[in-house]
């Protein structure tokens, strides 16, 4: 059983080809798995009899020689995802017992390649979070624990119960989005891979908005190939999203092959930070000696506005927010305060009683920086600075084809440790949130563990529709780092 | 510029947020944090600098004036929390 | 140009004050589908029938533009004569109602599809004036609350949520109530001639924001001269004015309770007002407490929206021609500037027209309409896309006036036949044996026997000569009207040897 639960996606893919297992056996494994652990609270949602269907229906197309990309294999589906005739919640109050009439794209493409939904996995709610402990569904538990330690830390956020129940072995893979790094942080603090593509890549049709120009879908895996290979079938080119790019999507898997001999390795000098961890600074410089060992060429580059990437989100992120969470106002959908005295009374009651802290905090923040007599101090300015620090990369990405970079300032922490103030627990994303401002892919990989025994990961940033090379550079720092390390399975004895 | 009590209120009318009264006071104090810390942004000359529009060089979609979609008032109703006769039902507006 | 500004002032206690005028038109665009989801536009459909996950702002959902609305805009603005502009951007505004279900309308603030136009409007004094377009940008129409179906609650359909609006904002170029109404009838004109917007103000499709001040005798010169507003009032916005009736009377009270509040030692405040015809007022919708901030910003679910100045160019082409070059036509076939305007101010009105004038005299051709089948449509209560008797057929009634074969009054009972019973003029006349008789035999045969019936009438011609009238009509009557009339004159000035200028 546990053999079957940890495997990788492409182990698994290759098993039921070979048909040495059943999606039915291995779904099976998964449902009881999750069932087990739910001490972790990964998931709001569990779909285990339906998993079964769609792995039954999946041994039946096998059977018959219909075998997609993703055959028979049972995936965990953040609860940002609109499924339809599956409750989502984006783990807010406010969406109520939301059932969608309709799929989003990206899980549409994701069980049109025949994938099986294990069910909807906890988040910061509207995935405005980096510990997951925004969630109106409880904190997710982090599956990793400090050497000698039985202390619960977060599992990163705002993809928290994807990243744990990928680490937790909880599925084979899940899918995430990631707006300022609620893909790649989560993924660094519990060793997993987690790839935010290039904005456009994946369609964000039927996905719960929380910015829409830094929102982005990507997977969250064990390893790079898995990553390559969910990408394959995640993107799209989508009719139904404006923004969605007109390229078609390559065979990642295939373009993983080749090595990185002659890459050109970036070291962006802006990514030291005053007050960083040493452990962060030593694993950074042992994952460009990899690379270099591999045929790499490191130079340094500059991205001179880096330290203004931060605040610019925190203008940019909440100022759409704010209007895309305007239409939870308790009239067709959702969540509607009892006993109201009239319309402007049943939008504040519903959004005051339905939105947490956190998400109310940052609805403030964003109308007041579009309000009049601020907008061109605050929002304005902010877009310029974004063009700016797109500047920056495309400066730096005519030097080198990739960027190497920490994913996150340290390692798991403890919840509760950092939910007192809002400007530390926002300084979490400081590495990750250039990337979506810029609209680049990114890409962390587990590349070793911290003194205390976490999971650290490494970032790579690539240019924009260029996440074949990003994936390959991804697969060269695994390799080096060979990171077999997995959390012990503490909550299931 | 500093953000008051008073100025707390106001976004939150604005925002259709009913934020107690308790509450006023701390959040203007946690958005004055945040925005303190944004402050830095003046620093940088954004002179002649285009505000960004769009984060990856892509013309918009067209779409072809075609009819593909409605006619589903039952599934636009089933997630109402007050509905009749295929209306959404909310108190009384007085325009 | 301008008229004497002397019928452009109102009078009030303690002086003589202009009226200055601009409008906010809200025209929604002929297409199948809405601006950004794929649902239909139909009017009337059952509730929430004609209603996408876009339009009731479900989550996930994101806009899709609609070419066909773009290329609408993009032929309005070239029908203002406008600036088209080759990059534009949508933004959202934000605020709270029932009816507008994302909580933000798809709207475009800075940056317009189209700029800068004009549209000229003709008076009924003959004066013709230029209205300057500001703007026109693409927005999404909102919903609707029904308030009267239930005692403490709104109903809300999302019919009409997402159907593609174009504002159209002019300057403030409007002097009186009646160049308000003239204008809104020139650009309703437009817009259906170039087949953008059906026009249709009882079902809403052309919706009217009327902004009112008043200023002191020169104000508006002054304002005219260098561009600033300083020079004028304080404007107040009567909203959604939904009938060219109502235009007229909306404004004279606004202005007039204007210049009251001024005259009192009051001062105007910049507000929304709703016009309420029942009563003929205008009323302040908003309290003050709900001062609006939309809180615009670029919508990040749609990319700037770009074309090419070829493509602008192609729809240029297929323009048609507008009321204004087909007034220029009218007036060069003989019609007067004003029966023209008349003509073109409904497409279909013009195109009958047309097709009525071929091969006759203008001038008669617009009388025949103007005078008989205005006439007749408007007695039936039919409009000129009703009417029974077509155009090719009238202008088969004018040619046989014009070549004699009936006479003008015959012509009128012929008109009658076939509007109630149908038919073929031409078939008709013969049938019944209408034609005018231009046989002199029959005419001196007639006259010979009212002479002989009236012999102390006749002394009385000699003496009186311009008693011939009363022959004529006898001898008419005699014929059955068939007689053509001049030609009785002729026969009975000779017959009775009467001076040629009787």
């Amino acid at each position: 059983m546990s053999d079957l639960i940890s495997m990788t996606l492409a182990e698994a893919r290759d098993a039921i080809r070979a048909k040495t297992i059943s999606s039915r056996e291995l779904t099976g494994a998964f449902v009881s798995a999750i069932e087990k652990a739910r001490p972790l609270n990964a998931f709001i949602t569990e779909a285990g009899e339906q998993a079964l269907a769609m792995a039954d229906a999946a041994d039946k197309r096998i059977a018959s020689g219909q075998v997609g990309a993703l055959e028979g294999l049972p995936l965990a589906i953040k609860d940002l995802f609109c499924t339809k005739g599956v409750r989502t919640t984006a783990a807010s109050k406010i969406l109520g017992n939301f059932v969608p009439p309709y799929e989003s794209t990206v899980t549409q493409n994701l069980w049109d390649a025949g994938a099986v939904m294990l069910g909807k996995t906890n988040l910061d709610e509207f995935a405005m979070g980096s510990s997951n402990e925004t969630s109106a569904f409880g904190t997710v538990i982090n599956p990793w624990r400090a050497k000698n330690s039985n202390v619960n830390l977060v599992p990163g956020g705002s993809s928290g119960g994807s990243s744990a129940a990928v680490a937790a072995d909880l599925c084979l893979a899940a899918t995430g989005t990631d707006t300022g790094g609620s893909i790649r942080q989560p993924a660094a603090v519990t060793g997993r891979v987690g790839l935010k593509p290039t904005y456009g890549r994946c369609s964000r049709f039927g996905i719960v908005a929380f910015a829409s120009s830094l929102d982005q879908a990507g997977p969250m895996t064990k390893t790079v190939k898995d990553a390559a290979i969910m990408l394959k079938s995640m993107a799209s080119v989508d009719a139904k999203d404006s923004t969605s790019v007109d390229i078609e999507v390559p065979d990642y898997e295939k373009l993983l092959e080749g090595g990185i001999k002659g890459l050109k390795v970036g070291i962006p000098r802006e990514y030291r930070i005053d007050g960083a961890p040493a452990e962060i600074d030593a694993l950074w410089t042992k994952g460009a000696e990899w690379l270099k060992a591999q045929g790499a060429q490191i130079v340094e580059v500059s991205l001179p506005h880096t330290k203004y990437a931060l605040p610019t989100y925190y203008i940019v992120a909440p100022a759409e927010a704010s209007a895309n969470l305007a239409r939870y106002d308790g009239v067709r959908f959702g969540y509607r305060a009892e006993g109201v005295r009239d319309i402007t009374d049943l939008y504040e009651k519903s959004r005051g009683q339905g939105f947490g802290a956190e998400v109310q905090r940052r609805i403030l923040i964003g109308t007041y920086v579009l309000s009049a007599g601020y907008y061109d101090a605050y929002y304005s300015r902010a877009q310029k600075l974004r063009t700016l620090i797109k500047r920056d990369f495309e400066q730096a990405f005519e030097k080198c084809d990739v960027l190497l970079t920490p994913t996150t300032p340290g390692p798991a922490f403890g919840v509760g440790a950092k939910t007192s103030d809002p400007l530390e627990m926002y300084l979490q994303d400081v590495f990750t949130v250039t990337v979506n401002l810029a609209g680049l892919p990114g890409i962390s990989v587990p590349a070793g563990l911290s003194e205390n025994g976490l999971p650290l990961g490494l970032q790579l940033i690539g240019k924009a529709f260029d996440e074949a090379t990003l994936l390959r550079a991804a697969q060269a720092v695994e390799t080096a780092a060979d990171f077999k390390h997995s959390p012990a399975k503490w909550w299931s004895v | 510029m500093s953000v008051d009590k008073d100025t707390v209120r106001r976004i939150a009318k604005l925002a259709r947020l009913a934020v107690p009264e308790a509450r006023l006071e701390p959040m203007a104090g946690e958005l004055n944090g945040i925005f303190q810390w944004v402050e830095m942004l003046g620093e940088v000359n954004v002179e002649g600098v285009p505000a960004m529009t769009s984060v990856v060089a892509q013309k918009l979609k067209w779409r072809e004036d075609r009819v593909t979609d409605g006619n589903q008032a039952d599934a636009l109703m089933i997630n109402a929390p007050g509905s009749e006769d295929h209306f959404f039902v909310v108190p009384k507006v007085h325009e | 140009m301008n008229a004497p500004i002397k019928n452009k002032l109102l009078k009030g206690e303690t002086g003589e004050w202009e009226i200055v005028i601009g409008m906010e038109v809200h025209a929604q665009v002929l297409s199948q589908s809405k601006l950004f989801s794929g649902a239909s536009t139909t009017f009337g459909a059952d509730p929430n029938s004609n209603v996408s996950f876009i339009d009731a702002g479900f989550p996930g959902m994101l806009p899709v533009i609609n070419a066909k609305c773009v290329e609408q805009a993009v032929r309005t603005g070239l029908g203002l004569k406008a600036k088209i502009n080759l990059r534009s951007i949508f933004d959202r505004k934000n605020y709270f109602f029932p009816d507008l279900p994302q909580g933000y309308q798809i709207s475009q603030y800075k940056d317009p599809i189209v700029g800068e136009g004009e549209v000229l409007i003709d008076l009924k004094d003959g004066e013709s004036i230029k209205v300057g377009i500001e703007r026109l940008h693409l927005e999404q129409d909102a919903g609707k609350s029904l308030h009267d179906q239930h005692p403490d609650n709104s109903f809300v359909d999302l019919n009409r949520s997402g159907i593609a609006l174009m504002e159209i904002v002019t300057k403030p170029h409007m002097r009186t109530s009646e160049e308000a109404a003239a204008f809104l009838k020139k650009l309703r004109a437009i817009v259906r001639y170039l087949g953008t917007c059906d026009g249709n103000m009882d079902e809403g499709s052309m919706r009217a924001d009327i902004n009112v001040s008043v200023c002191r005798v020169g104000g508006y010169d002054k304002f005219r001269a260098d561009g600033s507003f300083k020079h004028l009032g304080t404007r107040c916005e009567i909203k959604n004015v939904n009938s060219m009736r109502f235009i007229a009377q909306a404004v004279e009270y606004e202005a007039r309770r204007q210049i009251e509040v001024i005259e009192a030692g009051g001062t105007i405040a910049q507000e929304t007002r709703r016009y309420d015809s029942k009563v003929g007022e205008t009323r302040s919708m908003r309290s003050k407490e709900e001062a609006h901030d939309y809180r615009y910003f670029p919508d990040p679910d749609l990319l700037p929206l770009e074309f090419e100045q070829s493509w602008v160019d192609a729809i240029a082409k297929t323009l048609p021609e507008l009321p204004d070059e087909k007034k220029a036509r009218f007036v060069q076939s003989g019609l007067s500037a004003y029966d023209a305007s008349v003509l073109v101010a409904e497409r279909e009105l013009a195109d009958y027209y047309e097709e009525l004038a071929k091969g006759v005299d203008a001038k008669a051709a617009a009388n025949w309409l103007n005078n008989e089948i205005l006439g007749r449509l408007n007695r039936d209560g039919l409009s000129i896309t009703d009417v029974p008797v077509s155009a090719h057929a009238n202008n088969a009634i004018i040619q046989m006036i014009s070549d004699k074969t009936i006479s003008g009054k015959i012509a009128k009972d012929l008109l009658d036949i076939v509007w109630t019973e149908g038919g073929d003029p031409r078939t008709v006349v013969e049938a019944r044996g209408m034609k005018q008789v231009t046989d002199t035999g029959a005419i001196d045969a007639a006259i010979e026997a009212v002479i002989a019936a009236n012999p102390d009438k006749v002394e009385e011609v000699k003496a009186k000569p311009k008693l011939a009238a009363w022959f004529v009509g006898q001898v008419m009557k005699q014929t059955g009207g068939k007689a053509n009339p001049a030609a009785v004159n002729a026969a009975l000035k000779t017959r009775l040897n009467l001076p040629d200028e009787g």
